[in-house]
């Protein structure tokens, strides 16, 4: 890969951009709340009556452990290339980051990972909050399994940020593609995850899902943690996402190497 | 010297869609769409060596900046032949890469809420420059430039001229060979295009660096560029030192006079053409071959203070080029925005 020997300084210096944008950051944090706003709506339901998943009933402390997990996983697996690919192209700007002997990707990528230190200063106090809340009786215990769940949180972290890659390459063909990206999203809110476990849904809609690359993002990390799945079949479901991941990448080559020769550098 | 860029037959074209204004238009255009080819570069040549400084000359939507951004390697030719220093740009090998930068005066590269010095170490990192390359490096521009505590403040903070001396760092940390320079005193104060044209010179000078440059400002030109290209409508239209072009295109001298006292118009009419006159000046355009005979007999008869003998301005000699180019060509040809 050209240019990696940059890699530590683009990190640094992305780091030092997503510190400088703190009125940005936390708008963004409030933005994506709706996992906490789910546990309030969830609990309430789960003390009214219990509700009943395929894999037993949920109560409201395991729908607490639940949500602050999705509320983590959400914070970490972030990527926004979509949007930021959409509107370098329309405005030129993307010229710029041409120019460089870096493929734009790889800078993409950088800078995407580059905020990630930012957002732990919101995911470890949530992860306290986990673990006191009583939500920690609904986390998995098993070493294993944490160390699969890291494995899923890069896997859902690559499939969310290609996907978005892709998506945003689109914009060289079809001049904005803003709103395919609205349409990831409606599938990714639905099928992930993050508004209700999987686990709820009527089995065919979670045979779908299964079958969708929405739930690599949230709903497998965010499993590993709670500890819904055993080993048996762990190693598929990770195999699953980490094909998702390098279908979006493929994808995203594809996509660039020929949407570039369309590229019409608007502007100056 | 060898070529550093080479372009022959060099042409671009947009597939563009068309639709009248109003809502019907706007619906029927979901469901039929009407598109044009639109030409922005129609098959273009010229030949640059390395070290040499050249300027685009032409109108807003003429093919300069187009071209510009083929030679850097944003844009794919439609067709033709093209390479800078032996690389062909569309292929953008990081080789090539670092061989090249285009400065544009109305996009920036410089990171918006970080110092400029953060670009600029994102820059020596990206690029590979070895550490006390980038040292003497930094230390040298920050001289021409004069670039002092700027470096350390939030580009957001720099008004438009510290900007754009902080650009022209930025893009010089590699050390590029050829640099392509788009507008680059675009919305600039006088003193601060003079600060801009004088670095430009001086880092051509000092480094052999190959400089194509676009302006609309004349003195830009005038000042940077011994040789211009002219293109208009995606064409061609001149090749060549730029004193030549003005002799081509206004073969004429502006005689300026100063009198002691007021000279009627009907006076100064026997000497030549008279551009502009008020009581106590004026100016005359004449034939070349006239000038030592007009200035002798204004001396003697009319009350001359002082005199100056100058070729027309730029502006006016690009502007009939411009409008003998167009007039000549086909009403049918490309039509264009500036891209």
């Amino acid at each position: 890969m050209r240019g990696w020997r940059a890699i530590p300084t683009m990190l640094r210096v992305g780091l030092a951009e997503a510190v400088a944008y703190r009125a940005e950051m936390i708008v963004w944090v409030l933005a994506t709340t709706m996992p906490l706003i789910m546990l309030v709506v969830w609990t309430a339901i789960a003390e009214v009556a219990p509700v009943q998943g395929l894999q037993g009933t949920w109560s409201s402390k395991r729908f607490v452990a639940y949500f602050l997990s999705v509320f983590i996983v959400r914070q970490l697996i972030s990527a926004w290339a979509a949007w930021q690919i959409n509107y370098e192209v329309r405005q030129g700007v993307l010229s710029m980051r041409l120019l460089r002997p870096i493929h734009p990707v790889i800078s993409y990528l950088v800078e995407n990972v580059a905020y990630m230190p930012s957002r732990l200063f919101i995911t470890v106090p949530i992860a306290v909050v986990l673990v006191l809340s009583g939500g920690a009786e609904h986390l998995s215990h098993r070493p294993l399994i944490w160390v699969a769940w890291l494995v899923s949180l890069l896997g859902g972290w690559l499939v969310a940020f290609f996907a978005n890659c892709a998506i945003g390459a689109l914009s060289l063909f079809i001049d904005s593609s803003v709103k395919v990206m609205d349409v990831w999203l409606a599938g990714f809110f639905v099928f992930s995850g993050y508004l209700f476990p999987v686990d709820l849904f009527p089995p065919w809609l979670r045979v779908i899902s299964e079958w969708l690359p929405f739930r690599s993002q949230i709903g497998l990390p965010v499993e590993l943690m709670t500890g819904a799945h055993d080993d048996g079949e762990l190693w598929g479901l990770l195999a699953r996402q980490w094909g998702w991941a390098a279908f979006f990448m493929a994808l995203t080559f594809f996509l660039w190497d020929r949407g570039i020769r369309r590229f019409q550098a608007f502007g100056g | 010297m060898t070529a550093a860029i080479h372009v022959k037959g060099l042409k671009k074209s947009y597939r563009v869609h068309k639709r009248p204004p109003g809502i019907a238009a706007a619906l029927r255009s979901v469901f039929h769409r009407t598109y044009s080819e639109v030409a922005a570069v129609d098959g273009i040549e010229f030949d640059i060596e390395a070290g040499a400084r050249v300027g685009f000359l032409g109108p807003n939507g003429a093919g300069k900046t187009t071209t510009l951004k083929m030679l850097a390697g944003l844009l794919h030719p439609s067709a033709g032949e093209l390479s800078v220093d032996g690389h062909l740009p569309q292929r953008r090998e990081a080789e090539y890469l670092k061989k090249i930068m285009l400065v544009m005066g109305q996009k920036q590269q410089l990171i918006w809420d970080l110092p400029p010095e953060e670009t600029f170490e994102l820059n020596r990192a990206i690029y590979e420059v070895p550490r006390d390359v980038y040292e003497r490096r930094m230390k040298e521009l920050a001289d021409l430039l004069e670039l002092g505590d700027l470096v350390q403040r939030p580009t957001r903070q720099l008004s438009l001229g510290e900007r754009m001396k902080c650009e022209l760092a930025a893009a010089l940390v590699h050390g590029p060979k050829v640099l392509f320079l788009d507008e680059p005193t675009i919305g600039l104060d006088v003193s601060m295009q003079v600060v801009i044209r004088d670095f430009v010179k001086r880092y051509n000078e000092r480094t052999g660096a190959t400089l194509i440059l676009t302006s609309h400002y004349m003195d830009d030109v005038a000042a940077l560029c011994p040789r211009v290209i002219v293109i208009d409508k995606g064409k061609l239209s001149y090749d060549g030192a730029l004193d030549e072009l003005v002799k081509k295109v206004r073969p004429e001298k502006r005689l300026t006079l100063r009198f002691s006292k007021p000279v009627a118009r009907e006076d100064l009419e026997p000497f030549g053409a008279v551009v502009k006159h008020d009581a106590a000046q004026a100016t005359l355009q004449l034939k070349q071959d006239s000038v030592n005979d007009v200035v002798g007999r204004a001396l003697k008869t009319l009350p001359v203070m002082d005199l100056t003998v100058m070729d027309p301005p730029l502006e006016e000699v690009m502007s009939e080029l411009f409008s003998r180019s167009r007039a000549s060509q086909k009403p049918a040809a490309s039509e264009e925005g500036e891209w």
